[in-house]
C-alpha cells in the first residue's frame, strides 16, 4: 500500500514538472531544434538579451502587472472595508454578486464587451485611436478586482470588532484606528489578494490581446504572434528565467510565512 | 472624511477617462508599425536590428526624434479585425496578398506617393501589377514564396520524390504531414487533380474533398507550424510548408534526418507586401520608413533573418547574400522570376465569395470529423 502511494505521489510529480524540465533542458541547447539536443550552451540566453523587442515587452508586462496588481489591491481592499460595514444584509449580498461577476465571466466575453466599450467611449470624444496602456490597465484592474475583494473580505469577518472601536474609544480618529488597527488584522488577506492580483495579471491573454492598443505588446501576445514562423528557443531561456525568479519569489515569502507563524505561537 | 476619500477616488477615475480621451496626440513622431512576428531582422544572431537602425537613421538625415512602436500579428484575420474594429491605428502593416485586395476594395488603404520610395525602382517587374493590386497602388513587395514539398531522404525513396503524389503514397502511411487549414490543404489535392484553387463552382470543391478524404488515412496529423518540430527530429518524412521554412528546419535537423525539397507543379504563391492603412496618422513617415526597408542593408539583413525570397533586385543580386545563402539555397527558394508573374496570377489564392468561404469550411469540417 506504502509503495503504491509513493509510486502515485512519483507519477503526479513528473506529470506535474515535466513540461518544464524539458523547457528548462532545451534552454541549454546548443542548436535551433526545439526537439533534438545537440549539445550544451548558453547562445539563446545572450540572443536572448540582445533581442530589445521581446525585452520591451517583458518590461511593459511587468510595468503592467505592477501598476494593476496595485491599484486593484487599493481599490478592492477600500471596497472590501466599505462592504463589509454595509447593515442592508440583501443590499451587501447584491453587491458582493456583483463584484463576482469578473471572475465568473469568461474572459473572452470580458475582453471584447470591455474592447467596445472602449472604442465606444474613444469615439465619444473624437479620439482616433481608442486603445493604449491606459485601457489595457483598466481592463486588469477590473478582473483582478474581485480576487482582491474575495480574499479581504473573509478577514475583515473573522477580524474582531472591538478591536477598531476600541481604538476609537481611546481617541484614536476613524481612519487612524483603520490604520492601527483594521489594517494589520486583514494584512495577510491584502498580501494574498496582491499577489493572485499580479500573477493574474502577468500571464493574462485573452483580455490583453482584445485591448491592447499600438505598440504596447505584452510577453504572452508576443509569444503568441511567433506562431508564423516558429517560436525560438529565446522563449525557452525566458520562461527558465522567469520560472526560477518565481520559485525565489515563493521561497523567500514562505520563510518570511514560516517565520511569523513562529512568533505568533510564541506569543 | 468619506467624503474626502469618494473625492479622491471620483478624481482618479476622471483622470483615467482623460487618458482614454488624450491618446493618440504625442509630441514626438510615432510611427507604429504592424508586422507578422518574427518577421523582421531584430539583431538576433549578429544580424541587424532594423528598427533600431530606423531611428538612427532617420535622426541623422531629417534631424529629427522618431520612436517606432513595433507590434506584431500571427495571421492575415487577426490583423484585419483588430484594424477594423477603428480601435487602433497603424501607420505600416504588411499583409498578405489576398487581404490586400480585400482590403483595399473596402477602402482600408491608402494609395502611396512613390516619390517619397524612390527604392521602388529596384522591385522586379514581375512583381508589378498582380492581382491584388493591378494598378500598384496600394502595396510595395516585401517577401514571397512558394510551397513545396519537404521529405526526410532516409526514409523517403527518391524515385518516389517529385509531383504531389508523394503525399498520396500508401508506402508512407502515417508519415504525412498536412496543412492544418482549410485553403491550404484543398490546394493541395486542387493542384493534384489539375482543378482552380480559385473555382466558385461547388462541385470541383467536392472533388478535392473525395482527394483528400482518401489521403486522410495516410496522415499522420494535420499541422501548422508543429511541422518544424516533427520534420526535424524525424517524427515524420513528409510535409507540405514553404521553402523559406525548409531551409529553418534544415538548420535544426537532427543527426539521422536528412532533409530534403521539391516543389511540385503547380504550386501555391504567396506575397507578403507593406501598405498604409486608412488609420494611418503619418503617411509621409510610413512612406519614409517603406523606403528605407527597401534599401540595401535592412532589405538584406530581413531577407536572410526570414530565409524567404525577396522581389527587390537590391537583395538577390547582392554577390554577399548570393554567398552567405550558398547556391543550393538560392536555387531553391529563387526558381524562375520571369515566369512568376504568369504563375502567381494563375495558381495563387484569391479572395472568394463569404458564400463561398463557408461552404468550403463546412466541408473541411467533415474531413476533419471523420
Amino acid at each position: 500500500m506504502k509503495t503504491a502511494s509513493k509510486i502515485y505521489t512519483a507519477l503526479i510529480m513528473i506529470f506535474l514538472f515535466a513540461p518544464i524540465a524539458i523547457l528548462l533542458v532545451f534552454s541549454f541547447n546548443a542548436s535551433k531544434s526545439l526537439s533534438v539536443f545537440s549539445g550544451f550552451s548558453l547562445n539563446w540566453y545572450k540572443e536572448l538579451f540582445k533581442d530589445t523587442e521581446t525585452l520591451r515587452s517583458v518590461r511593459n508586462t511587468l510595468i503592467l502587472a505592477l501598476s494593476a496588481s496595485v491599484i486593484s489591491t487599493i481599490l478592492g481592499t477600500a471596497a472590501a472595508v466599505g462592504m463589509d460595514k454595509l447593515r442592508n444584509r440583501a443590499f451587501h449580498a447584491t453587491l458582493e454578486t456583483v463584484t463576482n461577476i469578473p471572475m465568473i465571466n469568461p474572459d473572452i466575453i470580458t475582453g471584447i464587451s470591455l474592447m467596445l466599450m472602449f472604442v465606444f467611449v474613444g469615439r465619444l470624444f473624437g479620439a482616433a485611436t481608442s486603445l493604449n496602456f491606459g485601457t489595457m490597465l483598466i481592463a486588469h484592474i477590473t478582473f483582478c478586482l474581485p480576487y482582491v475583494i474575495l480574499q479581504v473580505l473573509p478577514k475583515l469577518r473573522q477580524m474582531d470588532r472591538s478591536l477598531p472601536e476600541a481604538a476609537m474609544d481611546l481617541g484614536c480618529t476613524p481612519l487612524r484606528a483603520f490604520f492601527k488597527a483594521t489594517l494589520p488584522e486583514i494584512m495577510p488577506g491584502i498580501v494574498t489578494g496582491l499577489l493572485m492580483a499580479f500573477t493574474l495579471s502577468l500571464d493574462d491573454f485573452v483580455i490583453s490581446y482584445f485591448t491592447a492598443g499600438n505598440g504596447f505588446q505584452t510577453l504572452p501576445i508576443r509569444i503568441y504572434n511567433m506562431t508564423k514562423k516558429t517560436v525560438t528557443p529565446k522563449m525557452y531561456a525566458l520562461a527558465t528565467i522567469i520560472f526560477f525568479v518565481i520559485l525565489t519569489l515563493l521561497l523567500i515569502s514562505n520563510t518570511i510565512d514560516t517565520d511569523s507563524d513562529k512568533k505568533g505561537s510564541g506569543k | 472624511m468619506k467624503k474626502c476619500i469618494s473625492l479622491v477616488l471620483i478624481l482618479a477615475m476622471v483622470l483615467a477617462l482623460a487618458m482614454l480621451a488624450g491618446c493618440g496626440k504625442t509630441e514626438t513622431q510615432t510611427l507604429n508599425v504592424y508586422n507578422w512576428g518574427e518577421y523582421i531582422s531584430d539583431g538576433s544572431e549578429d544580424s541587424l536590428d532594423t528598427i533600431k537602425a530606423f531611428e538612427q537613421w532617420y535622426e541623422e538625415t531629417y534631424k529629427k526624434k522618431v520612436k517606432v512602436n513595433y507590434s506584431t500579428f500571427a495571421s492575415n484575420e487577426d490583423m484585419y479585425a483588430k484594424l477594423s474594429s477603428g480601435a487602433v491605428s497603424y501607420d505600416v502593416i504588411v499583409p498578405s496578398d489576398y487581404m490586400i485586395a480585400r482590403m483595399a476594395s473596402e477602402n482600408m488603404l491608402l494609395p502611396l506617393d512613390f516619390n517619397n520610395i524612390p527604392n521602388y525602382q529596384y522591385i522586379n517587374d514581375s512583381f508589378r501589377g498582380l492581382y491584388y493590386d493591378p494598378d500598384n497602388k496600394y502595396s510595395v513587395p516585401y517577401t514571397y514564396n512558394m510551397v513545396g514539398i519537404i521529405y526526410n531522404a532516409n526514409v523517403v525513396d527518391e524515385a518516389d520524390a517529385g509531383g504531389w503524389d508523394l503525399i498520396w503514397n500508401e508506402k508512407y502511411a502515417g508519415n504525412i504531414l498536412q496543412f492544418n487549414n482549410s485553403r491550404d490543404a484543398f490546394a493541395t489535392a486542387q493542384y493534384k487533380l489539375g482543378l482552380d484553387v480559385n473555382s466558385e463552382d461547388k462541385s470541383t470543391w467536392d472533388e478535392a474533398l473525395a482527394e483528400l478524404k482518401k489521403q486522410a488515412p495516410l496522415v499522420k496529423s494535420y499541422v501548422m507550424d508543429e511541422i518544424y518540430n516533427m520534420m526535424e527530429s524525424g517524427e515524420a518524412a513528409i510535409g507540405v510548408y514553404y521553402a523559406g521554412d525548409y531551409f529553418t528546419m534544415l538548420d535544426a535537423q537532427a543527426e539521422n534526418v536528412d532533409l530534403r525539397f521539391y516543389y511540385p507543379e503547380p504550386t501555391n504563391y504567396f506575397v507578403d507586401a507593406m501598405c498604409i492603412p486608412s488609420c494611418c496618422q503619418n503617411k509621409e513617415l510610413a512612406e519614409i520608413f517603406i523606403n528605407f526597408m527597401l534599401s540595401e542593408e535592412p532589405a538584406i539583413a530581413n531577407a536572410e533573418y526570414t530565409y524567404y525570397a525577396s522581389p527587390n533586385s537590391i537583395v538577390y543580386e547582392n554577390a554577399g547574400y548570393q554567398e552567405d545563402l550558398g547556391e543550393e539555397t538560392i536555387a531553391i527558394l529563387y526558381p524562375g522570376i520571369e515566369e512568376f508573374k504568369e504563375k502567381y496570377n494563375t495558381y495563387a489564392y484569391r479572395n472568394m465569395s463569404n458564400d463561398m468561404l463557408d461552404y468550403i469550411n463546412t466541408l473541411w469540417e467533415t474531413l476533419k470529423i471523420n
